[in-house]
């Protein structure tokens, strides 16, 4: 089958590729562009591992299909620091030993910057709605919602 | 056991250990850059897919594969007939090879059938539904009581209970029975004054990693292979699919992969030597990984289980008697695990009269897998709601009566073993000094506490560890990091040294460049390699006070070490001063060559672990919904290397045993089929379910490891069931007995209890 021709941007760098009409974002990603921080926990938009932020807005790579980037702006966490420089969620999930085993962390790390990004200051009960779309299996959250908390207070004081 | 080196504890300041460093691989896996099973890939890879069995048992007349190799793109297509048995009488090995491809026989929903490598995902998928398989259905049994009942169906001709005399003239489901305990239980039970007696049970449930099990395997012409694998043993994983591929150990090399959670469920072969009989067909890499549907009906689950439990007191609050009959269904297959529930149940009391009796079932549900302190946990939420009903009943607070009959130092297990120094009274003194246990309760909220023991493991453990010219260290270890090991491992390097923790790079070594290790499971990963780290480092030392004695030109057992310096000893040498790591390093080319310390042992003395947990719950009794309030671990470490990382291990314990107690279970319909293969189905806790979780370390040293550790990364997870259940109990005056309390489940007792 022909792929379709796709021009989107991806972490502020133009990328093209060619995709099957029924492939998904995440498997372009992972597969074709070799960015494969985002990961595939279960396919079905349940687990939140294998996130991202498309125009502005947190979704599961995983329920997107790699056709509908097309003219859209795409981040990833192979964006989210700035060269050498960590984002400060990336930098407090260190600090907090907010990550196990690792594999939900991208997921949870552009989780959060959504929500941060939409809510500067938020509290406890906010961090944990919004971050129930991201399953952790090693952590039991408690160290992942105080990292978040760490991260957005010193994003507001900057 | 390396030659010289001493285990024991001996007490001392530690520099580095119980400090609380950035882990190594922090960076890595906070950028996306770390990689997992699936995150891997190689030159001509082809994409593998397996099919599988629709039915909960069933005969295969026939499999047809001829279409699907005919699609274009197709390299390979396998059945059982590509996988000849190899195993020579091993009967544990040819259980492993007939559950990675079903030899005549489907077993359970999920069980592979068939497979096929393709040039790509979309290929292989339309292949699989090429492949047309025959079956004739058998009757199925998926419930652990009825695979007992005479009438059920028998999953294999070929089990007659093994531990019964005599030996049964005809086959069963029950594949094993065990037995444990001492004393005379009958006496006991006449010397009680009070006894509960219950009947208990608990839903199979997964370990949940996000992770998908995934390996690329490569094998050569020649017979060289290679195999990628997110594992939680590699060489484990050699020897059984070097064993079931029949290739030499010693050409195949796996590499552990960064591991995406395993808790026990990436301990077995299923995936890895399919993936390796697709790449000798096709003679080109196969990349395989599992979809979640594929995780949940063919991988990893844990038991079910039946338990009856027994308990009599006196009324001054000693127990008399305990005994209890636990019945684990094990997949279609054999397995230990009713044996691990009838050791552990009674683990935490000092009894003079106990008896336990455990039965593994044959049902028609997957191979089951170790699932963290695998069996502990249902067997620990029979006894301790048991427990908790008998201090009511004699009138003692749930604690105290705890204490009063808590095993202590040269208390006979209810297992066998006398044990030496142990944590189960202090973890009950401190839950009783703990603040939440005087938290105010309201209406329709409960409390409840629970204990919980895991063994622990040792084992067979390689290290090395490997100065740089430059005094840089590397330590390669063969244990997978699971948690954190890396950064726990370079500080013990870094202890041992006298360095510090940023010189010391950790890595895990793959199969060709290490000796074997046993799998990281049963919390031995830290425990025993830190063990073998020491002793490493012991032999990197002693070689430096040699090379240091040579360049100060006097006898090495004039040469001390001391905070990663060679220092000579005595009045005579008072002028020689230090040598750091770092001079003796750079001095090697000229003193004898490369410093290294190898070592080699099996780390046995792996000290038993006990935890006490506080849960506060709120149940709503118009939903039976319930919510965790507050939660609070008090677990012995023996000694915390990175107490950081031991905190995570008792939450992340924790947040499984209270999905396990509330969510999580298996759903099978009549057909026996899996009706909620899914994340979306099969809920795990996520972040708005739980509470933040308290922990406390306790630090009760090992006597069997030089800094005192034990392992810490199992026994969270076996109080939470009871201490949720006593929550909920007493939150809504009902004793529950069926583990998940789920709001349907918690709703139908309410109900009973209003019935009468």
């Amino acid at each position: 089958m022909a792929g379709l021709a796709v021009s989107t941007t991806i972490n502020g760098d133009s990328v093209e590729y060619l995709c099957q009409p029924d492939e998904t974002l995440l498997d372009v990603l992972r597969d074709r562009l070799g960015l494969t921080g985002a990961k595939e926990g279960c396919g079905t938009g349940d687990c939140g591992a294998c996130s991202i932020i498309l125009d502005g807005r947190l979704v599961c790579s995983c329920l997107v299909l790699g056709a509908e980037a097309e003219g859209r702006r795409v981040e990833t966490i192979e964006g989210m620091a700035d060269g050498d420089v960590l984002h400060p969620l990336q930098q407090k999930f260190i600090e907090h030993a907010a990550l196990q085993c690792g594999i939900c962390t991208p997921g949870f790390l552009i989780a959060a910057k959504d929500l941060l990004a939409r809510n500067p200051d938020p509290t406890e009960e906010e961090i944990r709605f919004g971050l129930a779309g991201n399953l952790c299996r090693c952590t039991g959250y408690d160290k992942i919602v105080r990292a978040v908390q760490d991260a957005a207070s010193v994003m507001r004081a900057a | 056991m390396t030659a010289g080196f001493d285990p024991r504890y001996v007490k001392r300041d530690f520099a580095s250990i119980g400090t609380r460093p950035l882990r190594p691989d922090g960076i890595d896996k906070v950028t996306g850059r770390a990689r997992y099973g699936a995150d891997f890939n190689m030159a001509g890879q082809l994409v593998g897919r397996v099919l599988r069995s629709p039915h909960a048992h069933a005969r295969i007349r026939s499999i047809d594969t001829s279409k699907a190799e005919q699609l274009a793109g197709v390299k390979a297509v396998i059945t059982a007939a590509d996988l000849p048995d190899l195993t020579d009488g091993d009967a544990a090995m040819y259980d492993i090879l007939d559950n990675c491809m079903a030899r005549g026989k489907a077993l359970y929903d999920g069980h592979a059938v068939a497979a096929v490598a393709a040039v790509d995902a979309r290929t292989a998928k339309q292949a699989l539904k090429l492949i047309a398989v025959e079956y004739e259905i058998l009757p199925h049994v998926t419930d652990v009581d009825e695979a007992m009942m005479a009438s059920a169906p028998v999953i294999n001709d070929g089990v007659f209970t093994d531990g019964v005399e005599p030996k049964p003239a005809k086959p069963s489901n029950v594949a094993k029975r065990s037995q444990f305990g001492h004393g005379d239980v009958d006496a006991g039970f006449g010397q009680a004054e009070v006894i509960v007696e219950r009947s208990f049970r608990t839903e199979q449930t997964h370990q949940g990693y996000i992770e998908p099990h995934a390996c690329v395997a490569s094998v050569s012409a020649d017979g060289m292979a290679d195999l990628w694998v997110c594992t939680q043993g590699h060489f484990v994983y050699r020897q059984h699919c070097a064993q079931l591929l029949g290739l030499e150990a010693s050409k195949l090399r796996v590499t552990s992969s960064e591991i995406g959670g395993g808790f026990g469920g990436k301990t077995h072969v299923w995936a890895e030597p399919v993936a390796l009989a697709l790449s000798r067909k096709a003679g080109r890499p196969v990349k395989l990984v599992m979809t979640r549907d594929e995780v949940f009906r063919a991988s990893g689950p844990t038991s079910a289980t039946s338990i009856d439990v027994r308990i009599g007191a006196r009324r001054d609050g000693t127990i008399t008697a305990a005994e209890a009959t636990l019945r684990y269904s094990g997949g279609a297959y054999s397995g230990a695990w009713a044996e691990l529930g009838a050791m552990t149940a009674f683990a935490c009391y000092g009894l003079e009269n106990v008896r336990t009796v455990g039965f593994d079932v044959l049902v028609n549900r997957p191979k089951c897998a170790a699932y963290r302190a695998p069996s502990a946990p249902m067997a620990a939420f029979a006894v301790e709601s048991v427990v908790d009903e008998l201090a009511g009943r004699i009138g003692m607070n749930a604690v105290d009566f705890r204490i009063r009959n808590a095993a202590r130092e040269g208390t006979r297990s209810s297992y066998g073993p006398v044990y030496g120094p142990i944590g189960i009274g202090p973890t009950l003194e401190a839950v009783k000094m703990h603040p939440q246990m005087q938290a105010p309760l309201k209406k329709n909220q409960g409390r409840g506490m629970a204990c919980g023991f895991w063994f622990n493991f040792g084992g067979q453990t390689c290290s090395d560890l490997n100065i740089g010219m430059d005094g840089s260290v590397s330590l390669a270890v063969g244990t997978v990091d699971v948690g954190g090991s890396r950064a726990s491992l370079s500080l013990v390097a870094a202890e041992e040294l006298g360095i510090d923790y940023s010189q010391v790079r950790a890595v895990v070594a793959d199969t060709s460049s290490l000796g074997y290790n046993d799998m990281t499971d049963g919390s031995r990963g830290t425990f025993s390699s830190s063990m073998a780290t020491i002793s490493a480092a012991r032999n990197a030392i002693r070689i430096m006070r040699e090379r240091a004695a040579q360049m100060w030109d006097i006898p090495v057992d004039e040469v001390g070490w001391e905070m990663g310096h060679a220092v000579a000893l005595g009045e005579k040498n008072g002028n020689l001063g230090r040598l750091s790591l770092k001079e003796i390093a750079a001095a090697s080319g000229k003193t004898g060559g490369p410093i290294a310390g190898h070592s080699e042992l099996v780390a046995d003395g792996a000290g038993v672990s006990f935890a006490t947990h506080i849960c506060d719950v709120e149940v709503d009794p118009e939903t039976g919904a319930t919510r965790v309030l507050r939660y609070a671990v008090v677990q012995d470490a023996g000694k915390a290397v990175h107490p950081t990382y031991v905190e995570g291990q008792y939450q992340g314990g924790a947040a499984q045993g209270i999905g396990w107690a509330l969510n999580e279970e298996y759903i099978y319909g009549r057909d026996g089929r899996l009706q909620n293969a899914g994340f979306l189905d099969y809920r795990i806790p996520v972040c708005s379910d739980l509470p933040m979780i308290d922990t406390q370390i306790l630090e009760i040293p090992n006597p069997n490891h030089p800094y005192g550790v034990r392992g810490v990364g199992e026994t969270s997870i076996v109080p939470p069931l009871a201490a949720i259940a006593n929550a909920v109990s007493n939150a809504v005056g009902v004793r529950m007995t069926h583990i998940p309390m789920s709001p349907p489940r918690i709703l139908a007792a309410l109900e009973a209890e209003r019935a009468g």
